[in-house]
């Protein structure tokens, strides 16, 4: 009994949360709606991140490299073939499965340390890859790709901002389903398996190279969709917009949202978009010294992050509840 | 061919460059199997205290030496008060420590000393005494890190501290049921990397100049030169680093050019890390279900 009520509940708020999310752009200017737009895109990056670091137990301190190849497909694709904005967000998404994929083979032989070592190595190097001479005439060397931002389709009266925030909400709320549809499943299960005891879910019949590889293209795929929403939202790429801190902001995002936790992800996003703005006004530092306070914190004090927080909250909200309405039943008879 | 020569040789300068912070990361690994993402960033730290001494007035040598002493003051003090807390946590907390570190540094420098971009003395003279091909400060770094690596040598080999301290690498519980301090150990170790990566620093600044951000392209050689000799290999960290430099210098010379040059260093990481796990003087471990 219980547990259906809290289930349902939960139900209950997450439709409440995005409908909210949906009257968001219509109450706040126009530089908010900017700024939770990104909370929508690093969410989910952050999604993808977490489901290899969290769920699979796969460190990377590189998956900024993979949001810059979404990005930079989206922008490639809309700057020199007029590919409609839209239409970038898949491709973009399944180059980086592809990408990811392909990085996830050699990653396999990797275990912790290394795999760290590796995926970092990656983002350290992305930024000098990217400005490549080879590539220039697509690239745009240093210089990046500027991007128009698009109207709003159908006639609708609304800003561009808006309905920017509104397209990104709804790629957002998909990812998110996919994710929760994955994760709860038999591939889920398997990756948490995987990280929880590599050998025991081999002995248990799961193929650990198969899902390892798997979960990595499905994290990239992530992590590229959410760059092709960055850029369109940014309007603009550039190799140094994607240096090695940015792969080092999304491992904070999912330590201080939460690991291997769904919802932990857009604390995490809500965190690594508003603190450094807030941060900024004390020193152009402060920023990442706040960072690196919180995340040596959070480690300490709250393994769990945010999420885990919320998670005992909620579970003590719904036990008070679950027992008045007891306790109301108890004197209705 | 005297381009060649000139390139292999400031090749082998660089090379010692990453050779010394190779040997800073093997000895943090050797010791704990931690790899110390911040080690970079420590070295950077480092050598900004030695600009703000040698700025004050303080001689070149005197600021080394205290530098050096400041350094491992600062790694031992990281050991005990951090990294401790979190020796047998999952690999995962222990990567989010290294890099919590790696971003406090970097924003605490930045926030004391600016971000702009410092100019860093060299100790050795301008005008070329080797011979055409190497500068003296390309020939001092060589004949530094060469020393750095004997005293090494010669303090693990000739030292009770030095033997208490491999035998702790070794195998701790025997140690320490032999009486010998092993916590004390680690932090030790923790000291001897800080120190060592603070003369990288002091070494590299020169050549890239000071800021914030210059040491995570050299912690990337640092860390391919490490895996390439074997992470666990002293030795073999410097032989590694030798060649990371010579291989990034006549690659950035002659086949992909200057700008791909951290992308050599990311392929040497993942080729070794798969082809060779061990590196050219590791030993190989067996792990037993």
């Amino acid at each position: 009994m219980h547990g259906m009520h809290a289930n349902r509940m939960r139900w209950i708020l997450v439709g409440i949360l995005v409908l909210a999310a949906c009257l968001l752009p219509f109450v706040l200017s126009s530089y908010r709606v900017f700024q939770f737009n990104l909370v929508l895109v690093y969410a989910i990056v952050l999604l993808g991140l977490n489901i290899l670091t969290g769920f699979n137990g796969q460190i990377s301190l590189g998956h900024g490299a993979f949001y810059a190849i979404g990005a930079y497909v989206a922008a490639v694709l809309m700057d020199q073939w007029g590919v409609p904005y839209w239409a970038t967000v898949p491709i973009a998404g399944v180059v980086c499965f592809v990408a990811g994929f392909l990085f996830g083979l050699p990653a396999l032989r990797l275990h912790g340390h290394y795999l760290a070592l590796a995926t970092f190595a990656l983002g350290i190097s992305m930024p000098q890859i990217l400005k490549y001479k080879g590539m220039e005439e697509w690239t745009g060397g240093v210089q990046g790709i500027v991007i128009l931002k698009p109207q709003a389709p159908f006639g609708l009266n609304i800003s561009q901002d808006q309905w920017l925030y509104l397209f990104s909400l709804l790629v957002a709320v998909v990812m998110f389903w996919l994710a929760w549809n994955l994760l709860r499943g038999r591939v889920g299960r398997a990756m948490v398996a995987i990280r929880d005891h590599p050998t025991a879910a081999e002995a248990m019949g799961i193929n650990v190279a198969a899902v390892k590889t798997l979960t990595f293209g499905v994290s990239a795929l992530y992590a590229g969709v959410g760059g092709a929403l960055g850029a369109i939202v940014i309007q603009f790429v550039a190799p140094d917009s994607f240096v090695a801190l940015v792969s080092i902001q999304f491992l904070i995002g999912i330590v201080i949202g939460g690991l291997a936790s769904i919802s932990g992800v857009i604390y995490g996003a809500l965190f690594i978009v508003f603190v450094p703005n807030i941060a900024d006004e004390i020193s152009k530092a402060a920023p990442w010294a706040i960072y690196g306070l919180f995340l040596l914190a959070f480690v300490f004090l709250a393994p769990k992050g945010v999420a885990g927080f919320v998670q005992v909250l909620w579970g003590k909200l719904m036990r008070s509840s679950a027992g008045k309405e007891r306790a109301a039943g108890a004197q209705s008879q | 061919m005297e381009a060649f020569l000139h390139q292999v040789f400031s090749g082998l300068a660089n090379g010692a460059i990453y050779a010394s912070l190779a040997l800073a990361l093997v000895m943090i690994y050797q010791s704990t199997h931690h790899i110390n993402f911040a080690q970079g960033e420590m070295a950077m730290f480092s050598t900004y205290l030695a600009w703000a001494m040698i700025n004050a007035g303080v001689p070149y040598w005197a600021a080394f030496f205290l530098t050096v002493i400041a350094s491992f003051f600062i790694g031992l003090t990281i050991e005990r008060v951090i990294v401790r807390r979190v020796a047998d946590a999952p690999v995962l907390t222990l990567v989010v420590v290294f890099i919590a570190l790696l971003v406090i540094l970097n924003s605490v420098t930045g926030w004391i000393f600016t971000y702009t971009i410092k100019v860093f003395p060299s100790p050795f003279p301008e005008q070329p005494l080797f011979g055409p091909y190497i500068s003296s400060h390309e020939a001092g770094v060589v004949g530094i890190t060469l020393v750095v690596l004997l005293l090494l040598f010669l303090f693990f080999r000739f030292t009770s501290l030095g033997l208490a301290m491999r035998a702790t690498a070794e195998n701790a519980v025997s140690s320490r049921l032999a009486g010998i301090r092993v916590g004390w150990m680690l932090a030790l170790g923790w000291g001897l990397a800080a120190a060592i990566g603070a003369i990288a620093g002091m070494m590299v600044a020169p050549i890239v100049y000071l800021d914030p951000n210059m040491m995570s392209g050299i912690l990337l050689y640092g860390i391919a030169a490490a895996l390439m000799g074997g992470i666990d290999n002293p030795f073999g960290a410097v032989v590694g680093g030798l060649i990371v430099g010579v291989v990034e210098n006549l690659m950035g010379a002659y086949v992909v050019g200057t700008e791909l040059k951290l992308t050599v260093a990311l392929m040497v990481i993942i080729g070794v890390l798969i082809f060779k796990p061990t590196g050219l003087f590791g030993r190989s471990f067996v792990t037993r279900v």
